[in-house]
């Protein structure tokens, strides 16, 4: 009964789930929408299909691994190559969702350093191959006059005697709660060992009660431009590469504060049961070669997780005047306090500390 | 249906077992006898003098001839039924059954389930359990299916997840005595709790789930108890979907009632533009009209520009009206509107003028004459619409979702969100349960008080 039971379920989320437009691909790349998958359309799919003569289709969806599950576990495994967050793609892989990926076919840095030494520490997992490093930010829009200095640390972002207004936030516990530790006066270094104790939590809901009431919630990455750009909030928290893309592509005049970032991978995957499997392989290594990584770079603020890439990554896309390396969360200058998600932190405590968040919001 | 045509059905179907004599007149009129007594000669059927179209009682023939009709008439619903049961009904029992029922853990950790069963759940565990855990772990380890009963676990008890996930790593390393080398790789395996989670998820059939939903937790030794107070949150959302969808309902009354009754009562060019008014935002796209209401309630937004304009309002001082529970509860009263307007209005539409003048004829004050002629006219419409609006605003996601900020969040965006993000499918199910049988027994409870039979949907 149970194994029919998950069958019927998953086959009913899957149906909710697939699109119609999956059917004729070879190959079927989903990722996160927006400006991130233009740079790969570019960067990864344009190149790959006339190299191979095959054709991409290119879906969006909005992270987690909802689908992935609902399509193995139905056995209509429509997707073959994914772009999931770090705490996702370990996950997915523990549960037997994904297929796992020989990092032997990553094709080696052009002088000749092999892939597995290539790639950043911690980019490589049995299922996953990185592609990007992104970041947890806050920005402002220095075009607004306003009464104060600028700001330039996370505890700014919590002063609201200094720096009156609502701020935008991202409605989960993840990032918001150690930006709350970090603003506190936790060194980035010790965030996760302090909340990873109970004082530690009720510490960081203590900092976030001081700015509850001036909190705008957020849940979409396109969502804080927006709520910037409307004057809605005078901070928001934000995506590093949705920040540079509406200032530079879209003329907003945003500024991102790095200190206290937190940074993040996405990485390829391959559900389980892939149709495509052979091309969905072959698409993984060549879009994380050298050449790739350091092309997505033109169009989009995101790290490479090639250390071979870093060196070549060039100019905007669109303005030869924009040196895309010093706008990456890497950079020597925005890297100087910054802090890695710990998935498996997440891992462990999403379910309860959601429970508690969603608790102390509605108190 | 004529008599002869009975007969042609029983005579072409030849299932009768009673042939006896034909009656003359209905047989000759119709049929060839001859026929008929070549089928009753080779059945040797006794022959009984009774009266039938072509040999059979009539009764009985009369009674197949309504089952044939019955079973075409059926046969045109098949489609329909079978397609409601399979993406409708099949679905939600299964998902009502992940609810109570779970293997996650004990598919994947079969030999530790085995022990566990077996364990009072007191006691220090024991070497035999110890050894069942690392032979399931060294399996889950190389089946990759390591991550689906720590994930489980993990919901019991938070924090365990990594503890599987590491030792899994090292299982293979791991040498008897097991208790002494698994409490070495890590000390939580010492921890008694971990071990009562693991028993409590080696149940596959388990109320857990639903107490969790109704903000307690299933416990090996003491049974059911509260959760602790700061994750206490799903009755409070019970209780505040209830409000906001009773709110949102008396609103919809509020201000459908009297649109209802223009769009009755007025000139057929007025009503019909009136209608069109009313139709045009039905018409469109629910997320379309929720983005609207972001544009016109903002702090940034149209009403509170208008506000500080006249000077209502100071421009640092600008209202709150969105992403919070007055967000939700305007954006969700205006998209729900058609569904009171629309039952009222055609309630309204049946209920002739005469008796209102009539009654004022007979010397009521208007007023009186609404509120006791009028009035009790248009009750089954008032119920319609209330359970229509009210159902439909229990269920709400997206629109509490987008502007619901804090505390304008629904049950629904909780059941979501444990679909989509933490995959714990069965509390989603025990949290829709319990939204079911909420609805359920307020239906039950409207059908007491006022009677389903006086609703009217059109």
């Amino acid at each position: 009964m149970s194994g029919l039971t998950k069958k019927i379920i998953a086959i009913a989320g899957a149906s909710a789930f697939v699109s119609s437009a999956a059917m004729a691909a070879d190959l079927t790349v989903v990722s996160w929408g927006g400006a991130y998958t233009k740079s790969q359309v570019e960067a990864y799919h344009k190149p790959w299909m006339a190299k191979t003569g095959k054709a991409i289709v290119s879906e969006d969806y909005g992270g987690g691994i909802a689908e992935i599950k609902a399509q193995v576990e139905s056995g209509n495994v429509t997707w073959d190559v994914v772009d999931v967050e770090l705490s996702d793609a370990i996950r997915a892989c523990d549960e037997g969702l994904l297929e796992p990926i020989d990092h032997s076919i990553l094709p080696p840095a052009p002088d000749g350093t092999p892939a597995t030494e290539d790639f950043l520490p911690g980019t490589l997992h049995d299922c996953a191959v990185a592609n990007i490093v992104w970041s947890s930010v806050y920005a402002y829009d220095s075009s607004k006059t306003r009464n104060w200095n600028k700001p330039t640390t996370m505890a700014d972002f919590f002063n609201t005697k200094a720096f009156p207004g609502k701020r935008g936030m991202r409605k989960s516990p993840k990032v918001t709660m150690e930006f709350a530790l970090i603003a506190d006066g936790v060194p980035v270094s010790e965030v996760y060992n302090v909340l990873g104790t109970e004082e530690g939590v009720a510490r960081a809901f203590a900092k976030l009660d001081t700015i509850k009431d001036d909190v705008v919630w957020w849940e979409a990455g396109a969502q804080p431009p927006q709520l910037l750009a409307d004057g809605e909030v005078v901070f928001s928290t934000a995506w590093n590469g949705r920040v540079f893309n509406a200032k530079n592509a879209e003329g907003q005049s945003f500024e991102m504060v790095w200190d206290g970032q937190i940074y993040d991978l996405d990485l390829w995957v391959i559900p389980k049961g892939s149709k495509n499997k052979e091309a969905a392989l072959d698409f993984v290594a060549f879009s994380t070669a050298t050449e790739q990584l350091a092309a997505q770079a033109s169009w989009i603020s995101y790290g490479p997780a090639r250390a071979s890439s870093e060196a070549r990554i060039g100019t905007f896309h669109s303005d030869d005047s924009i040196n895309m390396a010093d706008h990456m969360p890497t950079a020597a200058a925005n890297f100087k306090n910054a802090l890695q998600n710990d998935f498996e932190f997440w891992a462990d405590n999403a379910d309860q500390l959601n429970e508690r968040f969603n608790a102390w919001l509605s108190s | 249906m004529s008599v002869s045509t009975l007969g042609y059905q029983a005579k072409t179907k030849n299932q009768s077992g009673h042939m006896g004599f034909p009656c003359d007149r209905y047989s000759l009129a119709t049929f060839q006898p001859r026929f008929i007594f070549t089928m009753a000669d080779s059945q040797t059927a006794p022959l009984e003098p009774i009266t039938a179209a072509d040999g059979t009682p009539l009764k009985k023939k009369l009674a197949q001839a309504l089952f044939r009709s019955r079973v075409r008439a059926v046969s045109l619903v098949v489609p329909l039924f079978a397609f409601v049961m399979a993406s409708f009904v099949i679905p939600i029992i299964a998902l009502m059954w992940q609810g109570v029922y779970n293997d996650r853990f004990s598919s994947h950790m079969p030999n530790l389930t085995e022990q566990l069963t077996m364990w009072d759940g007191l006691t220090e565990p024991n070497e035999k359990m110890y050894e069942a855990l690392v032979a399931d772990l060294k399996t889950a380890r190389a089946d990759r299916t390591i991550g689906r009963a720590a994930t489980r676990v993990n919901q019991e008890s938070p924090g365990t997840r990594s503890l599987f996930t590491s030792t899994a790593r090292k299982a293979k390393k791991l040498k008897p005595p097991f208790k002494e080398s698994v409490i070495k790789a890590n000390k939580k395996w010492d921890n008694i709790e971990v071990w009562q989670a693991m028993k409590i998820t080696s149940q596959d059939l388990t109320p857990g789930f639903y107490a969790t939903a109704l903000d307690g937790r299933y416990t090996v030794d003491q049974g059911f108890v509260q959760q602790d107070e700061n994750r206490q949150i799903y009755v409070k959302l019970f209780w505040r979907t209830m409000l906001i969808s009773a709110t949102v309902m008396g609103l919809c009354l509020l201000l459908g009632y009297p649109v209802a009754y223009l769009l009755a009562t007025l000139p057929l060019r007025t009503s019909n533009l009136l209608m069109i008014m009313v139709l045009l935002p039905f018409w469109t796209s629910l997320l379309v009209r929720t983005t609207a209401w972001i544009a016109i309630l903002q702090s940034q937004g149209v009403i509170n520009d208008l506000m500080v304009f006249v000077g209502i309002t100071a421009d640092d001082a600008r209202f709150s009206l969105i992403y919070n529970m007055t967000g939700t509860i305007i954006a969700m009263t205006h998209i729900l509107l058609p569904f009171m307007i629309l039952p009222l209005y055609s309630v309204m539409k049946t209920i002739p003028p005469s008796y209102m003048r009539a009654a004022r004829s007979l010397g009521a004050t208007p007023t009186m004459a609404f509120i006791k002629v009028y009035m009790p006219q248009t009750i089954p419409g008032i119920g319609a619409g209330g359970l229509l609006v009210f159902i439909l605003a229990i269920g709400y996601y997206i629109t509490p979702a987008l502007v619901g900020g804090q505390d304008g969040q629904l049950i629904s965006n909780m059941i979501a969100y444990h679909m989509q993000k933490s995959l714990n499918w069965s509390l989603a199910a025990a949290l829709g349960g319990i939204l079911l049988a909420g609805v359920l027994v307020l239906y039950w409870a409207y059908d007491k008080v006022i009677g389903i039979d006086n609703m009217k949907l059109g």
